[in-house]
């Protein structure tokens, strides 16, 4: 029968099946961070269980972590008591980590990559919604509940439901300033922020294909966004060349490629829905709202809810401009920023740092304003000082910050105030994300450095 | 977990879609490294708020939460699920959850029950008339019945018996480690091992 690459992997990794029950799968990689992984430790330790795939798992801090002063004790002894027990657990049960001050530290999601521990064809797990980032290499990669991280360092499986598959066909050519944020802003504002539920999205069309490996990741990381929880993308010659030399990069690589090429939907198989959108027509992407549907074209208006047909997405969006102080109407490139995040799994790597490096080269950020660079992994960060990019930031008047989680969710000190206004380029525009009362656009890095320049919301066209 | 057969309660009535998981619990109050004490974050933005659902003396006592649609989108944090079961919350009602909420609160025993929008509707001006009124959630027979309404919901046979008989799932998955080792042998010998380390 015709199968989805989706349906390919799931196959694949079926331990166990039996009629009126969930498919038991097999996991070949568990990510594991600070925050989503305590109580499950203390599950193992109260059952008398073991971790039974040590050789599987790699733990980070990141969620937590400050990025200023990272050589001295966290202050926040809250805070810190998070980063000891995920220390002590991982010391406990013989897990692999990288702990702060670690070369390879950094956000789970930048980190298995750069090690070359992602790859095609695998099934990975992580205790964090956007563990789908790594899809964008051909892998089912799906984020988990605490319970599910103890059944998984317990059993190294999980019972799961199959999923149903969506295909989103991008066709055509991005314009220049154009990124994949961009498209992946205006795929959930056009299938909403549940669109996606219950799917395992696979992305698709020549705009995808031409995408860096990096600009991949972008758009899998925020299929949660839509509402699914994994998207990916087919590997490809641009896949293969990311992973090798990489640190955990297969020895036999040849066979390992010969394997990944057979990772492809057959040309007859069908989804259960499909998608399509045009590179051609798709400008900079901005978010206006409160959650990620809520985003139109940079160079359009606040949205009227008025206009709005359906009930429910009528009060959101009401109720959206309240929280955000915002009038329909008002052009977006009007919208004045007090801070400007560059950071997080969805552009926090070294080619989101790398493009808004050439925007600010030279040139000084808004007086009006703050710039906070956070590389995604340590890595990132030396790479970037390598090639002088933390000259071009700290020039503009931006900070470079240490490796970490930082603004995208304010659990550590970078947060914002009330009523403080972002331009992001995470992934959450949520009441109150980034720091209580605060307000979040989502950008991409383009549009974070230009912003960060004129001190209103702007992409490099406007310089 | 304890086993869910059957629950009767008084209801809040939470007219908000998209309650995401930052909203049910922000990130600042998942610090800690137990599964309980979450109850003083449940909704940390709007408890201040006198007119927020909640923070009505006539709402004190629900132990139903019926919520607009999507709820529990975002973030996987299970904080979500424990801040609303250690607050006293035993069922979530909506028309639509995000997948891996609805995943983390059907194995941490919290019922999430999934009914369409109008009868959503329906059930809030219930509430708003008389916020005592009694709603029972039956798992066995898989409906929720208030002033002698009966709305039937699905939910998977064997989540249900699962939850009925409040087994753990890591032991009924332990059972079958004859199959998982099994399975271990098959798998292809280029994927990736975290140990030895290799940087
Ligand atoms: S950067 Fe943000 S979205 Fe990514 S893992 Fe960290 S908190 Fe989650």
């Amino acid at each position: 029968m015709a199968t989805t690459l989706a349906q390919k992997i799931w196959a694949e990794h079926v331990v166990r099946a039996a009629a009126g029950e969930p498919d038991l799968v097999y996991i070949d990689l568990h990510l594991i961070h600070e925050v989503t992984s305590p109580q499950a430790f203390d599950g193992l330790r109260l059952a008398g269980r073991t971790v039974r795939r040590p050789d599987l798992t790699i733990a980070t801090e990141d969620h937590n972590t400050p990025t200023l002063d990272i050589d001295k004790p966290i202050a926040d002894p809250v805070s810190k008591l998070q980063i000891d027990t995920l220390r002590a657990n991982c010391a406990e049960f013989g897990l692999r980590i990288h702990s702060l001050g670690d070369k390879n530290q950094g956000i789970v999601h930048v980190v298995g990559p750069q090690l070359g521990l992602t790859q095609p064809g695998m099934t990975i797990v992580c205790g964090d919604s956007h563990t789908s980032t790594h899809g964008a290499f051909g892998a089912l990669a799906f984020g988990i509940g605490t319970s599910e991280v103890e059944h998984v360092l317990a059993t190294q499986t999980l019972p799961l439901a199959r999923p149903k598959t969506m295909a989103i066909n991008v066709e055509g050519r991005l314009k220049p300033g154009v990124t994949s944020k961009d498209i992946i802003l205006a795929i959930i504002a056009k299938i909403g922020t549940g669109g996606g539920q219950g799917y395992v999205i696979e992305y698709r069309g020549r705009a995808i294909r031409a995408l860096s490996m990096e600009s991949r990741m972008t758009i899998c990381n925020m299929s949660i966004e839509a509402g699914a929880r994994a998207g990916l993308i087919a590997p490809d010659q641009t896949t293969f060349d990311y992973i090798k030399g990489r640190p955990h990069a297969p020895a036999d690589f040849e066979a390992a490629v010969a394997y990944w090429k057979t990772l492809l939907t057959d040309a007859d198989a069908s989804f259960d829905v499909e998608v399509s959108l045009n590179a051609d027509d798709l400008e900079p992407f901005v978010t206006w709202g409160t959650n990620p549907g809520q985003g139109a074209p940079l160079n359009s208006v606040v949205p009227d809810p008025a206009e709005i047909k359906d009930e429910g997405a009528r009060q959101a969006a009401e109720r959206a401009l309240v929280y955000m102080g915002l009038s329909a109407g008002t052009p977006l490139k009007k919208i004045a920023i007090d801070t400007v995040f560059l950071g997080s799994c969805t552009n926090g790597r070294i080619e989101d740092l790398r493009a808004a490096a050439q925007v600010l080269k030279g040139k000084k950020i808004a007086s009006t304003l703050r710039m906070l660079v956070v590389p995604g992994s340590a890595r990132v960060r030396l790479e970037a000082e390598a090639e002088g990019l933390d000259k071009v930031f700290l020039d503009a008047g931006a900070e470079w910050r240490n490796a970490g989680c930082s603004m995208c969710l304010g659990m550590n000190p970078d947060q914002l105030t009330v009523g403080e206004r972002s331009a992001s380029t995470s992934n959450r525009n949520f009441e109150g994300r980034q720091g209580k009362g605060g307000r979040t656009h989502l950008v991409s890095p383009l549009v974070a450095a230009a912003t960060a320049l004129r001190g209103t919301l702007s992409s490099p066209a406007d310089l | 977990m304890d086993s869910f057969i059957k629950h009767s309660g008084s209801a809040a009535p939470l007219r908000r879609s998209n309650v995401d998981t930052d909203q049910i619990i922000p990130a600042v109050y998942l610090k800690r490294v137990t599964r309980s004490g979450f109850e003083d974050g449940l909704f940390a933005a709007w408890r201040t708020d006198p007119e927020f659902v909640l923070n009505q003396p006539v709402y004190k006592e629900a132990t139903i939460l019926v919520a607009g649609m999507d709820f529990g989108t975002g973030s996987s944090r299970e904080h979500a699920v424990w801040a609303l079961q250690n607050y006293g919350f035993k069922v979530v009602i909506s028309s639509r959850f995000a997948d891996i909420f609805r995943g983390n609160s059907l194995k941490a025993g919290l019922l999430t029950v999934i009914l369409n929008q109008s009868d959503i509707e329906a059930i809030w001006l219930a509430i708003e008339a008389k916020p005592t009124m009694q709603i029972s959630v039956d798992l066995e027979s898989r409906t929720v019945s208030y002033n002698g309404v009966v709305l039937g919901f699905a939910i998977d046979d064997y989540t249900r018996w699962r939850l009925m008989q409040g087994l753990d799932d890591i032991g009924l998955t332990i059972k079958n480690s004859d199959s998982i080792a099994a399975f271990e042998k098959t798998r292809l010998a280029h994927k990736p091992l975290t140990l030895p380390i290799r940087v």
